[in-house]
């Protein structure tokens, strides 16, 4: 069932406005050459904290971010793709990351507590008990009633609060959007090996609408739409992260590299060159983020 | 109508938070028997929640981040265990960490005599983690004060209620008597247990002072708190709550570090409360008060004699 192919909606990419497809690949190259910055900084030894990379899993927030961006976020641990996608400041980060005062938490929370409160980005920080974000952004749709995006990932999908938040937004009609990012792993230990049903019937069981599909992102655009207006709703969304749980190793080649597959899929429709003055725009002011000799002053080194 | 409860009060504070306050109310059974020992108003604003304790804590914490102020009752303090992380894990970090805040007032209610898991006392456990605010007011002015102090703070709040305080109707001030031989301290509902203890040693010759404690967290040491002590030179902080790592043994400390003098804490015993005698392990009471004064006393004047 899980593959990179998955739910796709056949040749949308061919049909979508192309400003919106450039403007997807755009967050999504935003995320890998910002995570890029980090990989290199942590070989250089700039980091001593840990981290908790985005990178192959970019697709996801990079596509919702243009159909939602008005509702309330609730992100998980592995937050950067979400934050940078939903319009943070990567300087921001980039001094969260170094525990500094100009962090988004004044450098207080760290990379897997990313909050946002600012440019209209409602954006609330997880704490790191996997699966805490569902009650809370349950909670809080229920006080304001604003629509209200959850991500969460494959293992705390498995966290009991986790079904009951959700059965209770349905019985209260809530509007949140609730999104797996199921990149199959709980840190080395695959689905199968914890489990033997599905997060999706256990979502259309509690009487909500669910889809399984995999994280080509014209096809989660898509979904988005439709789901927007029909919430609560459910998303399991098949990706694959591209390092290691915690830290900036890899464990081997990833199921499916989509990024590669978004910037061929662009080619194809002729959009080669536009895809190309893209990445590199964004690697040369991601390589000003991440320049040595400021990282060095930022480090304290 | 007679002179106002502490349960009238809770309501009434209820009406007005939900009525005209944009306030919130949550909670399991909410509407059931009783309307929660009736503490609860019938009005708009109440939301119950399905029996899933750490999704309900997380629901109202959420409901706090975007500025309801809920007030999240909990039945019974053995429950805060299960509640307890959404509270704790975010609620109370998230001033710390993000300069946010979710300012959700639990009330935590605590019983005598229902067995394992209806009457523990669970308060010392939310003084242990920062970010909290915690208090146990027994008469209606103190619940009106520590109301007013909750809704001028941003900070999530735990009060250790006790059924027993539900019908009381009286104010309940220090005594601070001329050459008191001891000061005892009171938490809680063992603050109506001290009252008849102290009437009972005076009968024996000891004579005490009863100062009440309110706030647990944050425990400012005042004049209010240390002069009947520096006076008595010994004293006992009472606590409904188990004795090991708790309120009792955490204040104690406190009182004899601010003061230098001999202060014992007493609590419940390292054992399980039960459901029946004589294995209920129940809070300290008159009689037990004055044996540990007792206690005291005689162990001092056998170093006096030493």
């Amino acid at each position: 069932m899980r593959s990179g192919t998955f739910g796709i909606v056949r040749n949308l990419s061919k049909i979508f406005n192309q400003d919106v497809s450039l403007e997807i690949f755009r967050r999504m190259c935003l995320v890998r050459y910002f995570e890029s910055g980090i990989i290199r900084a942590v070989k250089e030894g700039t980091f001593a904290y840990p981290l908790y990379l985005s990178s192959g899993q970019e697709a996801i927030a990079a596509a919702m971010s243009l159909v939602i961006p008005e509702f309330m976020i609730f992100a998980q641990h592995r937050c950067h793709a979400t934050y940078l996608s939903f319009g943070g400041d990567p300087v921001k980060l980039r001094e969260e990351l170094f525990g500094l005062p100009g962090g988004t938490s004044g450098g207080r929370a760290g990379s897997n507590c990313i909050q946002c409160h600012e440019n209209n980005i409602a954006m609330y920080g997880h704490h790191g008990l996997i699966g805490e974000n569902v009650p809370l952004a349950v909670g809080a749709a229920l006080g304001c009633g604003k629509p209200t995006v959850c991500f969460f990932g494959d293992g705390a999908a498995e966290e009991d609060y986790v079904f009951a938040a959700m059965g209770f937004a349905v019985s209260h009609k809530l509007p949140v959007l609730f999104v797996c990012e199921d990149n199959n792993l709980s840190i080395l230990t695959t689905v199968d090996t914890r489990r033997s049903w599905s997060m999706t019937n256990v979502a259309t069981a509690l009487g909500m609408p669910g889809i399984d599909i995999t994280d080509d992102p014209w096809t989660v655009f898509r979904r988005t739409q439709e789901l927007k207006n029909n919430l609560p709703a459910f998303l399991n969304i098949y990706t694959c992260r591209a390092n290691w749980h915690v830290g900036t190793g890899t464990d081997g080649p990833p199921e499916w590299d989509r990024y590669s597959m978004v910037k061929q899929e662009l080619g194809k429709i002729g959009l080669e060159e536009q895809v190309q003055e893209i990445e590199k725009e964004t690697q040369i002011q991601m390589e000003k983020l991440w320049d040595q000799e400021q990282l060095q002053i930022l480090s304290g080194k | 109508m007679g002179p106002r409860t502490v349960a009238d009060t809770i309501r009434e504070i209820t009406k007005r938070h939900l009525t005209q306050n944009n306030g919130l109310l949550l909670g399991e059974s909410i509407s059931a028997v009783g309307w929660v020992n009736n503490t609860v108003p019938n009005c708009p604003g109440i939301v119950e929640l399905p029996m899933t304790d750490v999704a309900g804590a997380g629901i109202a914490v959420g409901t706090a981040l975007v500025g309801r102020r809920p007030i999240f009752v909990i039945r019974f303090q053995d429950f805060l265990i299960l509640n307890g992380s959404p509270l704790i894990f975010y609620a109370a970090k998230v001033k710390e960490l993000h300069g946010k805040s979710a300012p959700v007032f639990v009330r935590a209610i605590a019983a005598e005599g229902l067995g394992p898991v209806h009457s523990g006392i669970l308060h010392s456990i939310f003084m242990h983690f920062p970010g909290f605010r915690v208090c146990s007011p027994m008469t209606p002015k103190e619940y009106e004060e520590i109301w007013e102090d909750f809704m001028t703070n941003d900070v999530p709040m735990i009060v250790s209620e006790h059924r027993m305080s539900y019908s009381n109707t009286q104010e309940m001030k220090d005594v601070i008597v001329e050459n008191a031989d001891i000061t005892l301290y009171a938490i809680s509902s063992v603050r109506f247990e001290v009252i008849k203890a102290t009437e009972m040693l005076k009968r024996d010759g000891i004579k005490c002072n009863i100062v009440h404690i309110v706030w647990l967290k944050p425990f400012a040491i005042t004049n209010r708190l240390i002069e009947p002590l520096l006076q008595s030179k010994r004293g006992i902080v009472i606590d409904p709550g188990h004795e090991i790592a708790g309120a009792s043994q955490s204040i104690a400390y406190e009182l004899n570090q601010a003061t230098g003098c001999s202060v014992k804490a007493l609590g419940l015993y390292d054992r399980t409360k039960c459901l029946c005698p004589p294995f209920q392990n129940k809070a300290p009471d008159a009689g037990r008060i004055c044996e540990t004064a007792k206690e005291v006393l005689q162990n001092e004047r056998n170093l006096v004699v030493a």
